[in-house]
């Protein structure tokens, strides 16, 4: 049973567009999503008087939807930034800060519209430490552990080179997935290497987008149109910002303490998940989620992705969307990973899986940095 | 070392907490800090213990010695080493028990020259006016 007083995501939406969207900045995509998700809980900007955000700064997007917020949440660690954000939105609202909580997205990841340019500064630590060997974007730090991995638990190239082929197959089913084509194992291992032993097969999508949520509390969550998808319990945790500095490279330490969190907070077990989102900025992010949230044990998570557990059809339907490998993925992607969960709650995904009862996401910050989960629940509690 | 075309390679600034370590790889050094009261040896440099919170820190040199941990090889560049790719982002494991992300040197930067937990030793390597420490194998190119 859920320790959480309760509250709900009311509303939920993406802007119409995703992709390529060189017609609108970033600030553009937030307002668009903001609106968007608004007119889908059935509200308008009065009704809002808490505003949460990563990247542009909150008091920004509420002056350019003209909401005067009492709540304002900043917090930027990546792309587990949203599920913080629905995290502290919960506290706040059960605390009586304030009642009802607009939390947006807009990433102008491709055209870089409206964006700063993002580099690390030379003092801080990763200007120091990494930065100096050539590792500034994520494709040059995120697969560093790989190799470990691989020696470690025996995966092949062929294993990883499974996770995008099962997404596709997810991604097939979503016509408004980017990358809809069946591909195989051969295809993936004879795209072009982009960081050794990853393919480009096997890196995420870079482009742009918007999206965002309302979150309300149980009781206002009542009155509204859409069925409202239930916060059973949230995680978040932090390891390094530099990824040399991960205690194990083979693991996430964020992954697991924040997953244990949420997990205990919703009070469910690994049999009560219909369905599960993690991160995927690249192939292996998905298997050290399936292990570091418990779904299997350590090095198990490869073969049990490759006997079609995650797949269509399979037992643990994961990354149903097509994920930032073939959906979307304008940077920081956990919003979309949450927007796919409550869809599939709703019963309305593309590829929608039968009697989602309870769905799990879980958030990427930086490279491992950082990470939050959410449980979410078309009930108030689970079971 | 390669470079001396296009945009120059990031140079790490050193703050005052991490000055000794940039000091030490000038003079050739790769000196890494340790916590007095437990013992602790870590990196990044910090001006407290990341176990035990003592700020009773000594620098120490390091032997030098370390063994491949993991790393990955780059296709795409980071601006500055446009000359560079295909290249090796490392992270090595001293053999006093730190590990910190580096680049490989003196051996080819491929799959088949590098090899996880073979032995490595320190070099320095210039950046501006800043001396990075990066790695060789130990005991030359296999």
């Amino acid at each position: 049973m859920s320790r959480r007083p309760g509250v709900a995501i009311v509303g939920a939406a993406e802007t119409e567009r995703i992709g390529r969207v060189p017609d609108m900045s970033a600030m553009q995509l937030h307002a668009a999503a903001g609106l968007a998700a608004l007119r889908d809980a059935g509200l308008t900007t009065a009704d809002i008087d808490g505003v949460a955000c990563a990247g542009e700064s909150p008091v920004d997007v509420a002056d350019t939807l003209g909401i005067r917020a009492g709540y304002l949440d900043g917090t930027m660690v990546g792309g587990a930034s949203f599920m913080l954000h629905v995290r502290h939105a919960a506290a706040a609202i059960e605390a009586g800060l304030c009642h009802t909580v607009l939390i947006t997205h807009g990433e102008s990841g491709r055209s870089r519209i409206g964006m700063q340019p993002w580099a690390p500064a030379p003092q801080s630590v990763r200007g120091q430490f990494e930065v100096p060997y050539g590792a500034i974007l994520a494709p040059s730090t995120f697969p560093i552990g790989v190799l470990r991995y691989m020696k470690r638990y025996g995966m092949t190239p062929e294993q990883l080179a499974m996770v995008p082929v099962v997404q596709r197959r997810w991604a097939a089913r979503n016509p408004r997935a980017k990358l809809r084509e069946p591909i195989t194992v051969e295809d993936v291992l004879a795209s072009r290497m982009i960081s050794y032993p990853l393919h480009l097969l096997e890196c995420c999508l870079v482009t742009d987008g918007g999206a965002a949520i309302v979150v309300t509390s149980r009781d206002r969550a009542a009155d509204r149109p859409r069925p409202p998808v239930h916060l059973l319990g949230a995680g978040e945790a932090g390891e390094s910002p530099a990824i040399s500095q991960m205690a194990d490279l083979t693991s996430s330490r964020a992954f697991r303490d924040a997953g244990r969190a949420a997990f205990a907070e919703a009070g469910i077990s690994h049999a009560d998940v219909d369905h599960l989102m993690i991160y995927d900025a690249f192939a292996h992010v998905p298997l050290y989620g399936l292990e570091d949230l418990g779904f299997v044990g350590r090095g198990e998570s490869f073969s049990f992705v490759e006997e079609g557990h995650t797949a269509p059809g399979g037992r643990l339907p994961t990354n149903t969307n097509g994920g930032g490998l073939a959906y979307t993925h304008t940077g920081m992607y956990g919003m979309f990973a949450i927007q796919e969960s409550v869809r599939q709650v709703r019963g309305e995904a593309a590829a929608q899986v039968d009697g989602v009862r309870v769905s799990v996401v879980l958030g990427n910050g930086g490279s491992f940095m950082s990470a939050g989960v959410l449980v979410l629940g078309a009930a108030e509690a689970a079971g | 070392m390669a470079g001396d075309e296009g945009r120059p390679k990031p140079v790490p600034r050193p703050t005052p907490d991490t000055a000794p370590y940039w000091d030490g790889a000038a003079a050739g050094e790769l000196r890494v800090p340790r916590c007095r009261p437990c013992g602790e040896a870590f990196l990044y440099p910090r001006p407290h213990c990341p176990v035990c919170s003592s700020d009773d820190i000594e620098w120490f040199t390091a032997s030098g010695r370390a063994t491949l941990h993991s790393y990955l090889i780059a296709h795409i560049p980071a601006p500055g080493f446009e000359d560079e790719v295909p290249y090796a982002v490392a992270v090595v494991e001293l053999e006093e028990g730190p590990r910190l992300m580096s680049g490989i040197v003196e051996v080819p930067n491929d799959p088949e020259h590098l090899v996880l937990d073979m032995e490595l030793e320190v070099v320095f390597d210039r950046h501006g006016d800043v001396a990075v420490p990066k790695f060789r194998p130990r005991g030359g190119a296999r």
